[in-house]
């Protein structure tokens, strides 16, 4: 089986195939931490680091795990990694590694990564299932990232709060107050707040693919009036 | 002659939508005006506002879904769900939560979920929930019995519209009961809460117009304010003995509002009569529950959206027995 082109992966991870919207997996992170852009950001780039490193190694263990025993060879690794993104947060940036808690560990039974190991990585060379795993969570990452600056905007008026915490002190000038007197709508920060921006996200996706489709079928050439269908049976070569 | 060939059934119910709709409206008349004499006008500000965001919203998300717009409008259905938010709301809440709350209601709660008769919760409560949890500060401002009917219409909409007229404000009795203030007389009226009586006597009466026209059936009120009462006599306040708790409780905050207006609701309450008497005893029992135990000094809104959640489960276990068959799934 021959993998499939970088650019129909690219296409696939940002908007196609998009494990949030429209596979929607790992919705448990999805809906748990989207509160502001920089717990999204944060728990973007750790699956993002996850996702990639575990389809590289799947890739590379391919030939040498049976079919029997592929799946807890998976969860192994995938585990091996979220330990290293773990350790690495703690060092780096310990305040957001205690905002996001136990959503880093459970990056392991993201079903997302699981899914790209079993699906992509363990039946393609090794840069092609890299690359998958880079542009899945990438779009993982991005919706991640839109969801929070939805709930952070229509929550608090703010957007980029607490950047420093993932950026270093430097950041801390990068939020944007909208609004000073914003009484704040709290049941955006709240979980029900999450599903109904993701419910809103997928409906938007939705019309614009309706729409691409539209236009899609309205550039096909039609047939001409009182021209008949030619049967064609077997095949030339 | 002309002779019709009508087939069976030939008694036709005269209730339509419309009707059913335009009745409910006319129930809620009592309790409006108990809230007028006892809040002021505010309360027909956010009526109208309510009314017309709602009608606006459900009109634009219509055509938008590509249904009729007037046909829907006229069954009237957006305008009891706005009339029963704009009852809930407290009577001086800015404009603008009111339209909030009228939007999610519509636009949400009842359009997203595929229109009328599709919606798995009651929308007015459940706007009324969004707003109370994401603006506790505008929602728990009520205004104080009988200080502010001197407002005219227009003082009221000047402080709906632009914050410029100050109302006066006090807790309810649900509230100064929880926090331990309040006194008899002011506070605690001889039924229930002081002035929130009269508003609950009023929606009694036009709930049994309700009963007595036929728009629903007794099982759910009546399972609702009995389970109420014995929870409340069962586990009477520390300030009053088990009788004044019990009518405390069944006289204040939005009792008789929610037996009446709220739990009946055709679309997302149990259907069976089985199933309405156990939506009704829970909720009930949640309401108190929350009022006494909880967090929240009144409790109808979110006993109602955790119920509406399970009526499909009770009225799956609470099927009747068809005619002639010995169990109910046989």
């Amino acid at each position: 089986m021959s993998s499939p082109s970088y650019s129909e992966l690219t296409l696939n991870g940002l908007w196609k195939n998009n494990p949030a919207l429209v596979q929607l997996l790992g919705l448990c992170p999805l809906l748990a931490v989207t509160g502001s852009v920089v717990n999204a950001l944060g728990l973007g780039l750790a699956t993002i680091f996850v996702l990639t490193l575990s389809n590289s190694a799947v890739s590379l263990i391919r030939h040498f795990v049976t079919d029997a025993i592929r799946l807890p060879a998976f969860v192994m690794i995938i585990a091996s990694f979220t330990a290293c993104i773990e350790l690495l947060m703690k060092a780096y940036a310990y305040e957001l590694y205690q905002i996001l808690g136990i959503f880093i560990p459970l990056i392991v039974t993201n079903c997302s990564i699981l899914g790209r190991a079993d699906a992509f990585a363990c039946k393609n060379p090794v840069l092609p299932a890299a690359y998958d795993g880079l542009i899945m969570g990438m779009g993982f990452a991005l919706v991640l990232v839109v969801i929070g600056g939805l709930r952070e905007v229509i929550g608090s008026a703010t957007l980029f709060d607490n950047m420093q915490l993932l950026f270093g002190a430097g950041a801390e000038s990068w939020k944007i107050v909208l609004s000073e007197d914003y009484p704040g709508f709290l049941v955006a920060i709240l979980p029900p707040g999450a599903f109904l921006v993701v419910g809103f996200i997928i409906a938007a996706k939705n019309v614009v693919d309706a729409e691409l489709k539209r236009r899609a079928d309205a550039r096909r050439e039609k047939p001409v009036p009182g021209a008949q269908r030619a049967r064609v049976t077997g095949h030339i070569s | 002659m002309a002779l019709l060939n009508v087939t069976s059934p030939h008694a036709h119910g005269p209730l339509s939508t419309a009707t059913v709709m335009q009745l409910v409206l006319l129930a809620t008349v009592p309790g409006i005006a108990a809230l007028v004499w006892i809040f002021g006008a505010g309360v027909l500000v956010n009526l109208a506002i309510s009314a017309a965001v709602s009608l606006a919203c459900e009109a634009a998300i219509l055509k938008v879904r590509g249904r009729p717009v007037g046909f829907y409008l006229k069954d009237y259905s957006a305008l009891v769900t706005a009339i029963l938010l704009g009852i809930a709301l407290p009577p001086y809440a800015p404009w603008w939560v009111v339209a909030i709350g009228a939007c999610f209601a519509i636009g949400v709660a009842k359009q997203l979920y595929g229109g009328l008769g599709y919606n798995p919760f009651n929308p007015a409560m459940a706007a009324y929930v969004v707003l109370l949890i994401s603006l506790p500060v505008q929602m728990t401002q009520w205004g104080a019995p009988f200080s502010n009917p001197a407002m005219g219409l227009g003082d009221a909409l000047a402080s709906n519209l632009f914050g410029s007229v100050d109302a006066v404000t006090s807790a309810t009795p649900l509230d100064a009961l929880k926090q331990g203030i309040g006194e008899a007389g002011q506070t605690f009226g001889s039924l229930g809460g002081f002035g929130w009586e009269w508003i609950n006597l009023a929606f009694l009466a036009g709930g049994l117009y309700l009963l007595w026209r036929g728009i629903f059936t007794w099982h759910a009120p009546i399972s609702m304010l009995i389970a109420l009462a014995v929870m409340a006599f069962l586990f009477p306040n520390e300030a009053q003995g088990r009788i004044h708790s019990v009518l405390f409780h069944l006289f204040s905050g939005a009792t008789m509002f929610g037996a009446f207006f709220i739990i009946t609701d055709p679309v997302s309450s149990a259907t069976t009569p089985r199933g309405k008497i156990v939506f009704g005893a829970l909720i009930g029992v949640l309401i108190y529950a929350i009022r006494h135990w909880g967090n929240y000094p009144d409790a109808v809104a979110f006993a109602v959206m955790l119920l509406n959640l399970a009526a499909p489960f009770i009225d799956q276990y609470t099927q009747p027995r068809t005619f002639g068959h010995r169990g109910a799934r046989s």
